[in-house]
């Protein structure tokens, strides 16, 4: 099955190895990719170099500071320590893909209203976080809202946590919405 | 904008598409056909000039500024919109490239200036800015006055409309064309009143808020280009050290993997006008490939000059310069006879650390030199640096350099240094190849040019009657200025001690000097450079002064404010210093916080104040300590920093340079060990998580009728001693050094 074609930019030739195994499949926001370069590559420079999807981004490359969170079967993963041989199978969302169409998320709705970020950088991280936050806790405490790890240099923390409140409230009104007949 | 005439300095234009183009730059550009093509073309993504109005009466600004989180792509344009009485729900923002040109006078700027530090955005766009949304505005006027055969006084503008006296409104496009056959006026137009104001102090949201959820926001490291090649460099540990021998055949056995090769440093005491560290650049057809051809790396390093050079030397230095005279930086009466006459004399040493910028997007650039030109698209803050900087090197005229910008992800002042420029263009130049370099995180945190270390010995002099008479900082701590040429004509405090800072001009007696320390440590600004540690120094002395003389701190910095008047002020943010404005952000900051109310259960409040770049602050803290465990319950920071253009982004700079603050003076510091910078993740240099910070900032901007200063930097000289002065409240143990939980928990 060929791979779609991408959207961005020219993917570079990355030689393959004689020994490695075949491509390797990734559904990525909805979409399916063949991978075929080193199987080790983490899932954030796959996501950035080859498909140039670069809304996540890269922090440190250690797991600590949450930049480039994605997920995965709908858990926030950092996407910087997951090769992309262990991904075969599972379905990833990265930022690019929260939004339906035109229409964003609640949260990235929240993040709009409450003028969440400053210089943006740790932003889409933080908003994959939040919204896996808000699966599991639909009206989290602060407490709950303080098990975000995420790093911001510009200090954006006090509106993050207005912005995790607010979409919680526009998640919950649109499920009361729903639910009327 | 004295001796600069409008015909200069405004440039009008109708592009090929039939949009209005107005701009700033000499005005015999205007009308000829040397006019960038961008400024004629449909496309937008190089934006051309300041302001388009389209056909369908959307209108285009350009934000010429460093987007490095301080809201400049928004508040900037706000200025143009305000005088351009645009329709700001509908504006549509365009960041602008480097405008670097040759106009008939020699080099300039067709865009002003664009770089971020200082704090200086704003008052500078206060005056050009305004002027060229304004020119466009007269243009419009000018342009229905003639289709409505009216004087030009009786038409008003309202939201992007021209307007009747009779009300009928006309969309500013339909005017498009006859306003760009007018000459601009010959003298500046007025600009609006404050009482005119429609975008001006009204609360804006980022513009380009969407793109940032969305991850569609473009910042440096964002940029790719066909061709070019990934570099990383290993590069060596050691201050000042180089490269004594390279193993790189395992690098090169990784599969992506095109090239090798060492790269020199700088001479050592050499001015840092290229590259900052000797190593050895890998290039690879993608980032994971360079990284673990770098990881396959075997290198042997030969330390430099700074093998010795740790932190403890440095506090052993500290001390012992102390002994010396030092240099003067200001002195007032004669504080030896006042401490000769003095019933007391308190003494306190503070110490501060280095400190990394560790902006969450770590140095990227990417580079194309091509024979007779390059392209270069980066994160910066000082693009006119960069653009020396690739002339440079490349041997190419500026001009023929285009300098595309982006959003960055943080500045800090760690962009004002163009380094990792001038090292993607070493490479760039060795390899023969366009080269996108990244940078990780352990390479940024072991090589930059940190905030200064330094001990500031204080003493102040009192009477019998417990009144202060004298006041001494002497500081010794490693030049900010430490071989950065632009830097070399500063004045004696070397970037660490301002001479005209408070208490300065208050006390009879004054004694101020700087006694520079040996260090190999490259050193630069760091937001509100000089500020963080010298407001840590004097404002939690002033403090350890109203615990020992048992005064209300608040009342004794009144009482030495004194009566609201100017005193000159030499540094960054003069030429004067308003003793009123001080006083009324602390007191305003002692109200907010019930200063004078008893706390029980082990809770303590702590505040401090202080002026920087032309803005004042005030923090106020309530903290308890239990067991090891600091608890910050409220913060509070007020400021005035003259008239707010966006109060959304004024208030989001207090909150950020406050938390930023506070996560900076709990845990962080760069220590040095054998030559060697210790820290490499954030696991060691651990920047503060939100389980840490207060759940809010309590931001209380006062109304002010005064010119704007910029607000990027007072948010935070105030913060750690406030927290300092809060945890002796709640405690009665004084941190005197920085990172202030390490020494809490030695202390405790």
């Amino acid at each position: 099955m060929p791979s779609p074609p991408l959207k961005t930019g020219k993917q570079p030739s990355a030689p393959v190895a004689a020994a490695e195994p075949g491509p390797i499949e990734l559904t990525i926001n909805g979409e399916t990719y063949r991978h075929s370069g080193a199987p080790d590559m983490p899932l954030l420079w796959y996501l950035r170099d080859v498909l140039r999807l670069t809304g996540s981004k890269f922090g440190c490359g250690v797991g600590q500071c949450g930049a480039c969170t994605v997920h995965v079967d709908g858990k926030a993963q950092r996407s910087c320590l997951l090769p992309v041989s262990a991904l075969a199978g599972q379905s990833i969302t990265t930022i690019e893909g929260l939004a339906s169409g035109e229409d964003l998320h609640a949260v990235q709705q929240a993040w709009v209203e409450e003028d969440v970020p400053q210089c943006g950088y740790c932003q889409a991280g933080q908003i994959m976080a939040a919204v896996d936050l808000l699966k599991r806790k639909a009206q989290p405490s602060d407490s709950d809202i303080a098990q975000l790890t995420n790093l911001c240099r510009c200090g954006t923390y006090p509106r993050i946590r207005k912005a995790v409140k607010r979409a919680a409230q526009l998640i919950a009104a649109a499920r009361t919405a729903e639910a009327k007949p | 904008m004295s001796g600069l005439s409008r015909r200069q300095f405004i440039r009008v234009m109708l592009s090929a598409s039939g949009a209005l183009v107005v701009g700033v730059g000499p005005a015999s550009a205007a009308f000829t056909p040397t006019v960038p093509m961008e400024l004629l073309g449909e496309a937008l993504t190089s934006l051309g000039a300041f302001v388009r109005i389209e056909r369908n009466n959307r209108i285009v600004i350009g934000a010429r500024g460093c987007e490095i989180g301080q809201g400049v792509i928004t508040s900037l344009p706000m200025l143009v919109a305000e005088e351009l009485d645009a329709d700001w729900t509908r504006v549509r923002v365009e960041q602008l490239p480097y405008g670097y040109e040759i106009g008939p006078d020699g080099p300039t700027n067709r865009y002003g200036p664009q770089g971020a530090g200082g704090s200086t955005s704003i008052t500078d766009g206060w005056k050009d800015l305004r002027q060229a949304g304004a020119v466009a505005r007269w243009l419009l006027i000018e342009a229905a006055a003639q289709h409505w055969q009216l004087p030009h006084e009786r038409i008003s503008t309202e939201a992007s409309h021209v307007v009747h006296p009779d009300g009928t409104r006309m969309p500013y496009a339909e005017l498009v064309e006859r306003a760009a056959a007018i000459l601009p006026p010959a003298e500046p137009v007025p600009v609006k009143t404050p009482d005119q104001f429609r975008v001006i102090g009204k609360p804006a949201r980022t513009v380009d808020a969407r793109a940032i959820v969305t991850g569609q926001a473009q910042f440096g490291i964002d940029a790719y280009l066909g061709g070019a090649l990934v570099a990383v460099m290993l590069r060596c540990p050691h201050l000042d050290g180089s490269v004594e021998s390279v193993d790189d055949s395992d690098a090169r056995k990784v599969a992506g993997v095109r090239e090798v090769f060492a790269l020199d440093g700088p001479v050592p005491g050499s001015s840092f006008d290229g590259n900052l560290a000797a190593g050895v650049v890998v290039l690879a057809d993608n980032t994971w490939a360079a990284l673990k051809g770098r990881n396959a790396l075997k290198v042997t390093w030969k330390p430099g000059p700074w093998a010795e050079e740790s932190t403890a030397k440095l506090e052993a230095q500290a001390a012992e310069a102390f002994k010396g005279e030092g240099v003067n930086v200001r002195t007032d009466g004669d504080m030896a006879a006042a401490r000769k006459a003095a019933k007391r004399v308190l003494e306190a040493r503070y110490q501060v650390p280095f400190l990394a910028h560790a902006t969450m997007e770590p140095p990227a650039a990417l580079i194309k030199i091509e024979p007779d030109r390059a392209l270069f698209i980066g994160s910066l803050q000082n693009p006119s640096g960069a653009s020396s900087v690739i002339a440079n090197l490349t041997g190419l005229a500026r001009e023929k350099i285009e300098i595309r910008m982006t959003r960055a992800g943080g500045g800090f002042g760690r962009r004002l240094e163009n380094d990792y420029v001038a090292e993607a263009v070493m490479i760039a130049k060795k390899a023969g190849k366009p080269v996108k370099l990244l940078w990780t995180r352990d390479d940024d945190l072991r090589h930059d040019f940190y905030r200064p270390f330094g001990v500031h010995q204080m003493s102040a002099t009192l009477d019998r009657k417990n009144q202060l008479t004298g006041f001494a900082h002497l500081c010794a701590a490693t030049s900010l200025n430490y071989r950065i040429a632009r830097k070399k004509e500063r004045p004696p405090g070397q970037g660490c001690l301002e001479a005209d800072d408070f208490p300065a001009g208050l006390l009879p007696n004054l004694d101020k000097r700087f006694f520079s320390l040996e260090s190999g440590m490259p050193r630069g600004p760091w937001r509100a450079p000089l500020h963080t540690f010298h407001a840590f120094a004097v404002q939690s002395f002033i403090d350890e002064i109203a615990v020992e003389t048992k005064q209300d701190a608040v009342a004794l910095r009144l009482a030495l404010l004194g009566e609201a008047r100017e005193l000159d002020y030499s540094g960054h943010g003069g030429p004067k210093f308003d003793t009123g404005r001080l006083a009324a952000v602390l007191s305003r900051c002692a109200e907010a916080i019930d200063w004078k109310r008893k706390r029980s259960d082990g809770r303590g409040v702590g505040i401090a104040c202080h002026f920087t770049f032309g803005g004042y602050a005030a923090h106020a803290f309530e903290v308890s300590v239990d067991g090891r465990d600091l608890r910050i319950h409220r913060a509070i920071c007020v400021a005035d920093v003259g008239r707010v253009v966006n109060p959304l982004g004024v208030e989001a700079m207090m909150m950020g340079g406050t938390i930023d603050g506070i996560s900076t003076a709990l845990n962080l510091a760069i220590t040095v060990k054998d030559g060697q910078v210790q820290q490499s993740s954030f696991g060691d240099y651990a920047l503060g998580r939100m389980a840490q910070m207060p759940n809010e900032v309590e931001v209380i901007i006062l109304p002010s009728e005064l010119e704007p200063s910029g607000a990027g930097e007072m948010g935070i000289p105030s913060v750690a001693p406030a927290l300092a002065n809060a945890i002796y409240a709640a405690t009665t143990v004084r941190v005197r050094k920085l990172p202030i939980l390490p020494e809490l928990n030695r202390l405790l």
